[in-house]
C-alpha cells in the first residue's frame, strides 16, 4: 500500500471550488512533484494535508491512518512535516533553537526537570544539541548555528526550514516552493540536499515548485493541477510534453 | 561545546557571588542606618515589582501576548495570603510559606481559568479581555464579605517589611531563577516558538494552546506570590490597590526593560520604583516629572535597557556583566 493515499479530496470556500476530486497516491521513498499555474490550488492541497483546512469531502490516509479531522500538531506527530511558501521561521530564535523546537516531541523531559535543572535536563539538552547539529550539517548550516534565524540570507532560511521539518522525524515531507528566490547555484545545491535526505533518511517527499528544471531533475512522478482539478499525471517526460499542460501554462 | 559548559559554570559562580554581595550590601545599608526611612521602606517594594515585572515578561515578552490584568492575579494572591495569616495562629515559619503557596496557587488557578477562554484571542483583543478580567476580580473582592469590601483588610502581620527583607529577597531570587530556567528549557523554547510563528509552531508538532496556558499560569503564580509579599509588607490592602493602573505600571517596567529581557525587567522595576521617591523634592511637579522621565527613557532607549548595558559592558570587560542574572 502507498504511504499517502488521497481520494476524492475537495474543499469549497463559499462558492469557490478551490480543490475538486483530487487523487494522489505516493509510495514510500518517492519524490513527487505537484505543479500548476498560480492559483491552481497547490498550497490549498498542502493545507488540507496538514490540517490547516478541513476538507469538505474526501479521505487522506497516511500509512493507513486517517488524517481528516486532525489538527496540524497531531498530523505532524502522525508523520507529515512541511515548509511554507512564505518562509515561517522562529525568526527571533537562533538557528540551532529553531531545529531544537522541532525536536520537541522526539526528546522529552518534564517542566520540573527543566526548571530545577535536574540531570535529565542536561542529558536531554545535550542529546538535542547533537541531533540538531547533525541535521544542520546536512544543509551546511552548522557554522551558523548560533545566529538569529532572521539574520540568515534568504536561501539559507529556506534550507533551515527544511532542516526544521526534518527534525520532527516525519514519514512524509511537504516542500512548498523550496527553490523560490534562489539563484541557480543555490537551486543546484538544494536539489542535491533533497536527493540526499531522500536517500539517507529514506524520506518520502512531495514538493510544489515552479522551477521546471528542478522538477524535471528530481521528481519521479508529477501531478499537474489547474483550477483545482488534476490536469495530468505521470512521469516528468510524459507530463511536461503533454499539450494540455503546455496550454494551461502558456495559453492557446 | 565544552567551552560553553565551562562558561556556564563560571556564570553560575558569578551569579551566586552577585546575589550574596547584593544581599550583604542591603543588610549593611538597612542595619547600619545608611538609608533613611523613606528609602529603607522601598527595599521590599522593589523586590515585589521585580517579581511582577519578570513574571509579566513571561507572558508579554516570551509568549508575546499583551496582558493587562497582572494586578488582578496579584490581588488574588494578596487577599488569599492575608486571609490565611489573619485567621491562623501559628509561627511565621508556618504561616508565611503557607500563605505564599496558597496565594500563588490560587492566582495560578485564576490564570488557568482566564487562560483557556482567551486562547482564541490575540493581540489587542486579548489585552482588552485581560483588562476586563482585572476589573472583574476587583468587583468580586469589593462585593465579598470575607474580603471586607471596599474597606479592605487591615492589621495584616508585617512579615515582609524591611526588617524581614530576607524572605522577600529569597523569593525574588527564586522567581528569577525559575523563570530564567523555564525560558531556557524546551518548554520555554516552545513558548518562544509560539510567539515567533504560531502556524509554524503547530506544524512542528507543538500543542500551542498547552504552552500558552502554561506560560499564563506560571506568570499568574508569581504575580500571586508578589501579592502575598505586598499584603504582608503594607499591612493594609484595599481593592483599589490592584486596579488596572497597577497592571499598566508593571507593563511599563517590562516595556522599558525590553521585551523578553529578564535582566532589563529587573533593572527597570528597580528604577521605576525608586524614581517617584527620588522626585519627591519636586513636590507638585512630581508626577509630571515622572511622566516626562518615562517618555525620555523610552525615546532614548527604544530597544530596551538591556542592549545598551550589555553593549557597554562588553566594551569594558566580560567578567563584570553578571549582576542580577
Amino acid at each position: 500500500m502507498a504511504l499517502l493515499e488521497v481520494k476524492n479530496l475537495g474543499i469549497s470556500f463559499g462558492g469557490l471550488r478551490a480543490v475538486d476530486q483530487f487523487h494522489v497516491s505516493i509510495e514510500k521513498r518517492q519524490l513527487y512533484g505537484l505543479i500548476g499555474p498560480n492559483g491552481a490550488g497547490k498550497t490549498t492541497i498542502f493545507n488540507l494535508l496538514t490540517g490547516v483546512y478541513k476538507p469538505t469531502e474526501g479521505s487522506i490516509l497516511l500509512d493507513g491512518i486517517s488524517l481528516v479531522g486532525k489538527g496540524p500538531a497531531q498530523i505532524n506527530q502522525v508523520g507529515i512535516a512541511r515548509t511554507f511558501q512564505n518562509i515561517r521561521l522562529f525568526h527571533k530564535m537562533t538557528v540551532l533553537d529553531n531545529v531544537k523546537v522541532a525536536l520537541h516531541n522526539q526528546i522529552k523531559y518534564s517542566v520540573m526537570e527543566g526548571v530545577l535543572r535536574l540531570p535529565g535536563y542536561f542529558k536531554r539538552e545535550k542529546e538535542m544539541d547533537k541531533k540538531a547539529l547533525e541535521l544542520l550539517e546536512v544543509f551546511n548550516l552548522h557554522e551558523e548555528a548560533g545566529i538569529i534565524a532572521a539574520n540568515l540570507p534568504y536561501g539559507k532560511q529556506r534550507k533551515l526550514e527544511i532542516a526544521r521539518a526534518m527534525a520532527t522525524n516525519p514519514k512524509l515531507i511537504l516542500l512548498d516552493e523550496p527553490a523560490a528566490g534562489m539563484n541557480p547555484n543555490e537551486t543546484e545545491e538544494l536539489m542535491e540536499n533533497i536527493r540526499f535526505i531522500r536517500d539517507k533518511f529514506e524520506m518520502t517527499i512531495l514538493l510544489i515548485e515552479h522551477d521546471m528544471k528542478l522538477v524535471a531533475g528530481i521528481c519521479e512522478q508529477i501531478t499537474v493541477l489547474n483550477f483545482g482539478t488534476e490536469l495530468a499525471s505521470g512521469t516528468p517526460d510524459m507530463v511536461l510534453n503533454d499539450p494540455k499542460v503546455i496550454t494551461a501554462y502558456l495559453g492557446e | 561545546m565544552t567551552k560553553n559548559r565551562k562558561n556556564d559554570k563560571i556564570k553560575i559562580v558569578y551569579s551566586i557571588l552577585a546575589i550574596v554581595v547584593i544581599y550583604i550590601l542591603l543588610k549593611i545599608a538597612i542595619d547600619g542606618g545608611i538609608l533613611n526611612r523613606q528609602y529603607r521602606s522601598l527595599i521590599v517594594p522593589i523586590g515585589i515589582n521585580i517579581i511582577l515585572a519578570v513574571s509579566l515578561n513571561l507572558t508579554t515578552g516570551f509568549l508575546g501576548e499583551l496582558a493587562l490584568g497582572h494586578a488582578g492575579f496579584m490581588a488574588i494572591g494578596a487577599y488569599v495570603g492575608a486571609l490565611i495569616t489573619l485567621n491562623m495562629n501559628a509561627s511565621v515559619y508556618v504561616e508565611l510559606p503557607l500563605a505564599l503557596l496558597a496565594g500563588g496557587l490560587s492566582a495560578a488557578l485564576a490564570g488557568l481559568i482566564i487562560g483557556i477562554p482567551v486562547l482564541r484571542l490575540r493581540g489587542d483583543y486579548l489585552a482588552i479581555v485581560t483588562l476586563a478580567f482585572n476589573q472583574i476580580i476587583i468587583s468580586i473582592i469589593n462585593s465579598m464579605k470575607v474580603t471586607n469590601g471596599a474597606q479592605g483588610l487591615s492589621k495584616i502581620e508585617t512579615y515582609t517589611n524591611y526588617k524581614h527583607f530576607t524572605s522577600a529577597f529569597i523569593l525574588v531570587v527564586i522567581t528569577i531563577i525559575v523563570i530564567r530556567n523555564f525560558v531556557h528549557s524546551k518548554h520555554g523554547r516552545a513558548v518562544c516558538a509560539v510567539r515567533d510563528n504560531m502556524i509554524a509552531a503547530e506544524a512542528s508538532g507543538l500543542q500551542v494552546s498547552r504552552y500558552k496556558i502554561l506560560a499564563f499560569a506560571i506568570a499568574a503564580f508569581f504575580a500571586g506570590v508578589a501579592g502575598v509579599i505586598y499584603a504582608h509588607n503594607v499591612s493594609i490592602i484595599k481593592p483599589t490597590n490592584f486596579e488596572y493602573t497597577k497592571s499598566i505600571e508593571i507593563l511599563v517596567m517590562v516595556v522599558l526593560g525590553g521585551m523578553g529581557s529578564i535582566k532589563g525587567s529587573i533593572i527597570a522595576a528597580a528604577a521605576l520604583t525608586v524614581l517617584p521617591e527620588f522626585l519627591r523634592g519636586a513636590d507638585d511637579f512630581r508626577m509630571l516629572l515622572y511622566a516626562t522621565v518615562l517618555i525620555v527613557m523610552m525615546l532614548f532607549n527604544q530597544s530596551g535597557v538591556r542592549d545598551r548595558l550589555l553593549g557597554k559592558r562588553k566594551l569594558l570587560s566580560n567578567s563584570k556583566n553578571v549582576k542580577g542574572e
